[in-house]
């Protein structure tokens, strides 16, 4: 066995002659994991909402009830090309234009959060839609809710990385992690995708 | 970006333990899985769990809570740990280790890791479902309000039955380890068994309606299930065939791993056929809930699972403490584990053939099957015994087994060209791979492997 030093590169080249050896970044193949994961999780509860459409034993209706929410859902769509942008500019240095990019995606994931605060409580209120209403009532909110929470979760973690970027401590080195980061975002934005479809366009 | 996802399980594992909290009678025992029982009643839903058994009204109390949130959160401990391993295999390869060179095992264990991915996590979404229905009066399975019980069936099975697979894959690495090792031959076909492993993980993912046939599925589902079930065998036997061909011509050790490997062989071959039968929807209607499907799937996780979990133990456990397992205790445990499995679980099959129906607790005399009832309990006494001297082995051995060296058995992968047991640090030096087995290249320099592969 011909002994390298501990690093990920040889010194001497294995007999297959290539050149460097590259490995895939264990921080993207576990993000993609844990997205795959998620996403077994999410199609349950999307089957679980289309088995039962239709099939609630009393109203309200999704027909009678929803409204498509068009500008909330912009703004989530557009977090994810302003998160994409950032993570560029920090991957250039550019520490200020990140940060406020950064900032931007966390308003707007926020107002999306609004949107749906906002809906869920016209729903309770006005239309006395809970979770335990019917069929409709919690299949709706377990679905939108777990996106909800998926979507919490990440401002939170958008948050964090804005508090070390506004302290100084997310430079270019720091930039492939944030790079994970926001391929969850990513995720939560296709998420929203699906659910919109099987919600507001399918679901009525 | 690790340690946040870490941070980020720990807080729903915490929130869940919370909500449990808030609901429970003794807030503050610590072990959640044990609580139910201490509590005063054991989870009393049955394994399967299947509605409306765990709506309020017919699981009051908090016991079948406990045992959603242990799932829930031992579920997002597996998805964690296939995460883990997934990042491992594809991330830290030694410079060399490509794809087509890895160890049999990473690669059983990658496949198995991205079954996890996607069979552990319909659980979880089924479980938290569950809590839905029981804390905010959800109504997903709630037939009263239109909800079904045949969708819990589903989405339980969806996580069940691949989860047999996820449980025989690394047994299946095992083998692979161990068959060529005691034969002194490479494994015969190693693209084909990665293919066939590859091959077993999707089509798994499409059998699961077949524990089902008996709840009146549409003749469409039941043919479609019956097929994939069938289907799923193909890949199965070509593994099978594989070890086989490794040791067909090779000079074979019979120590006790390569025993409990052989085996396996032919154990997991007759649970795979009794699994054939089972496949077939006719012939499931009538034994389905019967002693034969006991049969078959003990067949399946003592024949098969537990046969290759004791040829590791041998295997390996010189590895790990530094000390052999006796060969003449391994081979009494092996013999009279042996015998009593095959008195208890071979003849458990025919009292089902003739009717017996599980998850019985007593029957009236006469029926045929009182001797055969006996014979099985006797096997399983035998077991017992064997079981006993394994543990006495283990034990014994730490102390007074003989020292095992790097590399006792001969072996050809890495694990066995460090010290045992291997420092912290694994390999002083990364090492550079330029086959499948790296060890042999080393030992054989006249005659490597890589001048061939």
């Amino acid at each position: 066995m011909t002994a390298a030093p501990a690093l990920s590169i040889p010194v001497t080249p294995a007999s297959d002659a290539s050149p460097a050896w590259r490995l895939p970044d264990r921080g993207k193949v576990g993000m993609m994991c844990f997205i795959i994961a998620e996403s077994a999780i999410f199609t349950i509860f999307v089957v679980a909402y289309l088995f039962y459409l239709g099939k609630s034993l009393t109203g309200p209706t999704p027909g009678d009830v929803l409204e498509t929410p068009i500008f909330y859902t912009i703004c989530l769509l557009s977090s994810s090309v302003t998160i994409h942008l950032a993570v560029k500019r920090l991957a250039r240095g550019r520490s200020l234009s990140f940060l406020l990019l950064w900032l931007l995606t966390i308003v707007l994931g926020g107002l999306f959060m609004y949107g749906t605060a906002q809906e869920w409580h016209r729903l309770i209120y006005e239309h006395g839609l809970t979770i335990s209403t019917s069929l409709f009532g919690t299949t709706y909110y377990s679905l939108v809710g777990l996106h909800a929470f998926h979507v919490t979760v990440g401002l939170v973690m958008l948050a964090i990385v804005l508090l070390l970027g506004l302290t100084g401590r997310v430079r270019v080195a720091q930039s492939a992690r944030v790079d994970v980061l926001s391929m969850y975002w990513h995720f939560v934005d296709v998420v929203w995708v699906v659910v919109f479809t099987v919600v507001y366009i399918v679901g009525r | 970006m690790r340690s946040l996802f870490i941070v980020l399980l720990a807080a729903l594992g915490v929130g869940a333990a919370a909500a449990a909290r808030a609901q429970a009678p003794y807030p503050d025992r610590p072990v959640r899985l044990i609580v139910p029982y201490i509590a005063g009643s054991a989870p009393d839903v049955g394994w399967w769990a299947y509605a409306p058994l765990t709506a309020r009204a017919f699981s009051p109390g908090s016991s079948s809570d406990y045992w959603t949130i242990a799932v829930l959160v031992s579920g997002f401990g597996s998805v964690a740990t296939a995460v883990n391993l997934i990042a491992t295999i594809l991330g830290m390869r030694c410079p060399g280790m490509t794809l087509g060179r890895m160890p049999l095992l990473a690669w059983l264990y990658l496949t198995m890791s991205g079954m996890a991915l996607i069979a552990i996590t319909p659980l979880s979404a089924a479980q938290l479902m569950l809590l839905v229905d029981r804390y905010l009066g959800g109504h997903f399975f709630d037939t009263q309000a239109g909800g079904s019980a045949t969708l819990w069936m589903h989405f339980f099975w969806i996580f069940g039955h691949p989860e047999v697979y996820i449980l025989i894959i690394p047994c299946f690495a095992f083998m692979s380890e161990i068959i060529p090792v005691f034969s002194r031959k490479p494994i015969f076909g190693y693209p084909v068994m990665v293919a066939a492993t590859v091959c077993i993980a999707f089509v798994s993912m499409s059998v699961w309606a077949h524990h089902m046939f008996t709840i009146g599925m549409s003749s469409y589902a039941n043919t479609f299930f019956v097929i994939t079930t069938m289907a799923v065998g193909v890949p199965t036997g070509i593994k099978i065939f594989n070890w086989l061909g490794t040791m067909w011509g090779g000079r074979i050790q019979f120590k006790t791993p390569m025993l409990f490997a052989i085996a396996f062989l032919f154990q997991f071959l007759i649970a795979g056929l009794t699994g054939i039968m089972l496949a077939a929807a006719p012939f499931d209607w009538q034994l389905s809930l019967s002693y034969f499907v006991v049969a078959h799937f003990h067949y399946v996780i003592v024949g098969g699972i537990l046969f290759a979990i004791f040829a590791a133990f041998y295997y390996w456990y010189p590895k790990v403490t530094g000390r052999m397992l006796s060969e003449r205790l391994g081979k009494l445990h092996f013999w009279l584990f042996v015998i009593g499995f095959h008195l208890t679980f071979d003849l458990m099959h025919v009292p089902g053939i003739l009717g017996m129906p599980r998850r019985i607790y007593t029957y009236e005399p006469g029926r045929g099957w009182d001797t055969l009832n006996l014979i099985v309990s006797i096997g399983a006494f035998i077991q017992g015994v064997a079981i006993l001297v394994f543990v006495v082995n283990l034990i014994v051995s730490y102390w007074k087994g003989a020292r095992a060296g790097k590399d006792p058995w001969d072996g050809w992968t890495l694990e066995w060209s460090v010290s045992s047991p291997p420092p912290a640090y694994n390999f002083a030096s990364v090492p550079t791979v330029a086959s499948r087995r790296p060890l042999w290249d080393e030992k054989h320099p006249e005659d490597p492997d890589s001048r061939y592969e």
